[in-house]
């Protein structure tokens, strides 16, 4: 059974970090379905959001080989419903007079910002979970993408009243 | 003091009395300082020798094997011998000259990115930026190496590193490593069920791998099993660690095993696997031998508990810490009936060899070779129908030691890793057994053990063919040998005449008993080849 599965992992902020956690995945043939990284509150940690899939074994494989990593200060797991994820993407579209309004109204549904503008191409912001993202995307084929970044998922578990 | 001669005060602080390695212009500053040192240094003919003869050193002194190169092809050479040492978990320290830093990422001679190169075949890797690092790396580097699950830590040092003024030097006394934190006891929740399993159990069985000699627990797992009457087997690595004529000895498990060793686990109800990874050559069918079982796994790395067999009772931990709470653990046990079963099947399923008289037989030669020996002899067998013989036919008495390549299956190991392993204890008695294949992979390196004193006993298994690919061949492939004849070898003879080594020669089984005592008692570097029948097999 093939489930989906979030690991938030800090790791030390020193070169070459990313391509050993990249690598890991690579050698082993473990999926990345998205890869985000960024520092945290602490120079010297960073924080990686992994989206990842597969069979149970293989989920539990890539938190154990992620521990095993000496450059890996922890590593926490989560699925879809334990974590808010949020992931933000930049899209450019080409629009003219006769569908400008659509794009406008579909930006206001979605909540998408429409962040830069030229006579024929403008550029849509949009901050949300992965699945909406990939909905409003779903609706702008039909007018004409040019290009999109993507950030990948970032995630942190729920808050509970324990959390330290 | 420059980071050369902080490199060479790092080495003394850890009582490192051997480097092996290759000199070259990015390592020179080291090689220049470390003359001022007790240290001694063996020039290697190829650095693959180099991580084989640290790693042949590691497994007898117990303490990382270190070797030293220099940057570019010196680096890559000795990646083989790398990931020889890491599949089978043994603590290396292996240093590496680079080039200039400021030159790094530019292509320039000799350079090649060795830190992402090796990064899968090493425990952790450094890449130094400041000389006023090295002591705190060093320290890290020995600790990373020889604890938890060992392995090898590649310390890459650019020349202006090994020439850069170091401010103060001072040797930590500890590591504060934050992310690494090796589980050493065991779960006393966890080992409260495995006595509660065994408890249960009427055909409980050990399987000895690996990790019990590199965790130093022989003799607490053999007792443990001598106290509760348990048999046990070994898988390839294994070897060594209990004597092979052991009353609870029931030989080697795998597809090169003994087929009553297999039959042991596959009849078990309870296995306790200990410091085995369950690879798929002592375990072909992981699914087997956790159905209707249960399985008990013990290592000291977490990652390899369910990695190729789900366990029913995991237990992470150093197996002498381990094996220590075990033993002080009472519980109710009898094997009697079980252990008399598996005597039977062993005289049943023991495989009759027919060999051909024209030959030496290589079971009678390892037999009568390995009675002869001592107690404490260290036989290190290569790679090929060689390895698997031995594995087969080795006597171990109680303190033989048995080396080999078993994860990587590497070609050539065993005259190297005989080198560090003779100069880790030169009063031990070290024999290295090889094919002619696996023999001229390696045999540059006659030239080290002459120019470094240090005595070399080689056995040569002659059969002009790769023997294992062959019998490959024989039963995959329907005979259509491929790539697999070594028509056009030296003569031995001569070629060893020329390192000035002492020459010995069986061609079949007439005079066996003394040739090999000649040749055990020769003080000289010698040889001895052995003519095997080339069509022989080790599955007959």
């Amino acid at each position: 059974m093939k489930a989906k599965r979030i690991y938030s992992v800090t790791v030390e902020n020193r070169s070459g970090v990313l391509s050993k956690v990249s690598g890991l995945f690579a050698r082993r043939s473990f999926n990345i379905d998205s890869l985000a990284v960024g520092e945290t509150d602490d120079p010297d940690v960073s924080s990686m959001t992994i989206v990842s899939s597969g069979d149970e074994r293989t989920l539990e494989q890539i938190e154990k080989q992620l521990n095993k990593k000496l450059d890996v200060i922890k590593v926490k797991t989560f699925n879809e419903y334990q974590c808010v994820s949020r992931e933000l993407m930049l899209m450019k579209v080409k629009y003219n007079k006769s569908n400008r309004a659509e794009i406008m109204e579909m930006c206001e549904v979605m909540k998408a910002d429409i962040v830069d503008m030229s006579l024929h191409y403008m550029m849509i912001q949009i901050c949300d979970t992965p699945e909406k993202i990939q909905l409003l995307i779903n609706m702008f084929k039909s007018i004409s993408i040019v290009e999109i970044a993507r950030t990948g998922t970032l995630s942190l578990s729920k808050c509970m009243e324990n959390d330290g | 003091m420059i980071g050369a001669e902080a490199i060479v005060k790092c080495l003394e602080e850890e009582g490192v009395k051997y480097v092996f390695g290759y000199p070259g212009v990015a390592i020179c500053p080291f090689y220049n300082s470390i003359t001022e040192s007790k240290i001694k240094t063996v020039l290697v003919r190829t650095e693959q020798s180099a991580a084989h003869a640290a790693s042949g050193l590691a497994r007898i002194s117990g303490k990382p094997g270190v070797c030293a190169v220099t940057s570019g092809p010196g680096a890559t050479n000795i990646i083989t011998g790398i990931a020889t040492a890491y599949a089978d978990s043994i603590p290396l320290i292996v240093i590496t000259g680079q080039v200039k830093s400021d030159l790094i990422g530019s292509d320039v001679f000799q350079e090649a990115d060795i830190t992402g190169a090796v990064e899968s075949f090493v425990k952790y890797s450094y890449l130094v930026k400041k000389a006023d690092e090295l002591p705190r790396i060093f320290k890290e580097a020995f600790h990373i190496a020889n604890t938890g699950r060992k392995g090898p830590v590649l310390i890459d040092i650019p020349i202006d590193i090994q020439q850069a003024p170091v401010k103060s030097f001072k040797y930590p006394e500890t590591v504060n490593l934050r992310t690494y934190k090796p589980t050493v006891k065991g779960n006393s929740a966890q080992i409260k069920k495995v006595i509660k399993e065994l408890n249960r159990s009427a055909r409980p069985i050990i399987c000895i791998g690996g990790g019990v000699q590199l965790g130093g627990a022989e003799d607490l797992v053999q007792s443990f099993a001598e106290k509760h009457g348990i048999p046990f087997v070994t898988t390839m690595m294994g070897i060594g660690t209990v004597p092979t004529d052991h009353d609870l000895y029931f030989g080697m498990v795998g597809n090169n095993g003994k087929p009553y060793a297999n039959k042991a686990m596959n009849e078990a109800d309870v296995i306790m696997m200990v410091g085995a990874r369950v690879a798929d050559r002592a375990i072909s069918q992981p699914d087997l031998i956790t159905k209707d079982k249960v399985l008990i796994h013990i290592d000291v790395d977490p990652a390899e508990i369910g990695k190729n067999a789900v366990s029913s009772i995991p237990l992470v931990g150093d197996c002498k810490a381990i094996f220590e709470d075990l033993n002080s653990e009472e519980f109710d046990i009898d094997c009697t009936k079980w252990v008399k079963e598996l005597k039977k099947y062993k005289k049943e399923l023991c495989p009759v060899r027919k060999p051909d008289k024209k030959y030496v037989d290589p079971q009678g030669f390892i037999d009568i070779l390995t009675n002869k020996l001592n107690d404490t002899a260290v036989y290190v067998a290569d790679v090929g129908q060689n390895q698997i013989f031995s594995c087969a036919y080795v006597n171990i008495k109680d303190n033989t030691r048995f080396l080999t390549s078993g994860g990587m299956g590497t070609m050539g190991y065993s005259i190297p890793a005989a080198l560090g392993a003779k100069l880790a204890d030169p009063k031990r008695q070290v024999v290295c057994v090889c094919g002619d294949g696996s023999f001229q992979m390696s045999m540059m390196e006659l030239a080290t053990f002459r120019q470094h004193g240090v005595q070399a006993k080689i056995i040569v298994f002659n059969n002009s063919y790769l023997g294992m690919v062959r019998e490959y061949q024989h039963y995959s492939y329907k005979d259509n040998y491929s790539m697999v004849s070594l028509d056009g070898s030296p003569d031995l003879e001569k070629l060893v005449s020329a390192y000035d080594f002492d020459y010995f020669r069986l061609e079949n089984m007439n005079g066996l008993e003394k040739t090999i005592d000649a040749f055990i008692k020769d003080k000289k570097n010698c040889l001895l080849e052995v003519m095997i029948d080339p069509m022989d097999l080790v599955k007959q």
